[in-house]
């Protein structure tokens, strides 16, 4: 699991790549996006275009994260689902949850 | 494949870094199997969500205790057992995942994405202890002939 953070405007884009799994991955999430709140950012983007592979821990953790941003007055966002996250997220009816998107230019305009 | 069914049975730790190594094998019976890549996708995941719950749930992460697996290969299917040594769950009373109060809870979908890949999940309180997950993964019948 890799997570490389950039912004474009006050919007935080975290690339992930590798396992979203119980330990490494979602710590690495965890404490990423903890960071970015510390540091004052309330707009986050989750991009999991390279993501190939996550458990139940991993979609517990961006349920978690998302939970996290929102009560400190923040947004969290999914950009470029694989095929197989989006089936385990709209089973678990998650998919209206969280603000999808698979253009990058219109989930930073989201905002 | 013979006609007679194959076993391979894996007893490791309790310790999650063995889930990959689980996995694995798990990956390689399917494709040895004929499962196309979806379905060799979702058993894979069902066998690490039941072996990640054995591990943390069922024996508490405690090294001592063993987790037991063992696939039962056919040309019909494919039978996965998975066993803890733990105290124990009332696997008949589970919250359901998709209870409006449970939505946003970050844990609690693992054995519900189990039961939604495989054919058949059930659960049986161990003699000796423990919980032992039986599931069951069907070849399509236009595969493996």
């Amino acid at each position: 699991m890799k997570i490389e953070t950039r912004t474009v405007g006050d919007v935080y884009i975290l690339d992930c790549s590798g396992k979203i799994t119980l330990g490494e991955g979602t710590m690495a999430i965890r404490n990423t996006v903890r960071d970015i709140l510390k540091s004052g950012g309330r707009k986050i983007i989750l991009n999991l275009a390279d993501v190939n592979y996550i458990d139940s821990s991993g979609i517990g953790e961006l349920v978690s994260s998302f939970t996290t941003v929102t009560n400190q007055g923040g947004k969290l966002k999914l950009l470029n689902l694989t095929k197989k996250i989006q089936e385990l997220l709209q089973i678990t009816k998650l998919l209206t949850v969280f603000s999808v998107y698979d253009d990058e230019r219109a989930a930073v305009a989201s905002f | 494949m013979t006609k007679k069914s194959n076993t391979i049975e894996i007893s490791i730790g309790s310790a999650l870094e063995y889930l990959d190594l689980v996995q694995t094998v798990s990956d390689c019976i399917t494709g040895f199997m004929g499962f196309d890549e979806d379905a060799a996708h979702w058993i894979g995941m069902s066998v690490r969500e039941s072996v990640t719950n054995a591990i943390q749930h069922g024996n508490k992460l405690d090294l001592n205790k063993k987790v037991d697996i063992r696939f039962e290969v056919s040309l019909e299917q494919l039978d996965v057992y998975v066993g803890d040594q733990g105290g124990g769950f009332n696997f008949d009373d589970l919250p359901s995942p998709l209870d409006p109060e449970n939505l946003l809870k970050p844990s609690g979908r693992g054995i519900f994405y189990i039961r939604s890949f495989m054919d058949l999940v059930e659960f049986r309180q161990l003699a000796g202890g423990g919980t032992e997950v039986h599931m069951v993964k069907k070849i399509p019948s236009n595969q493996g002939d």
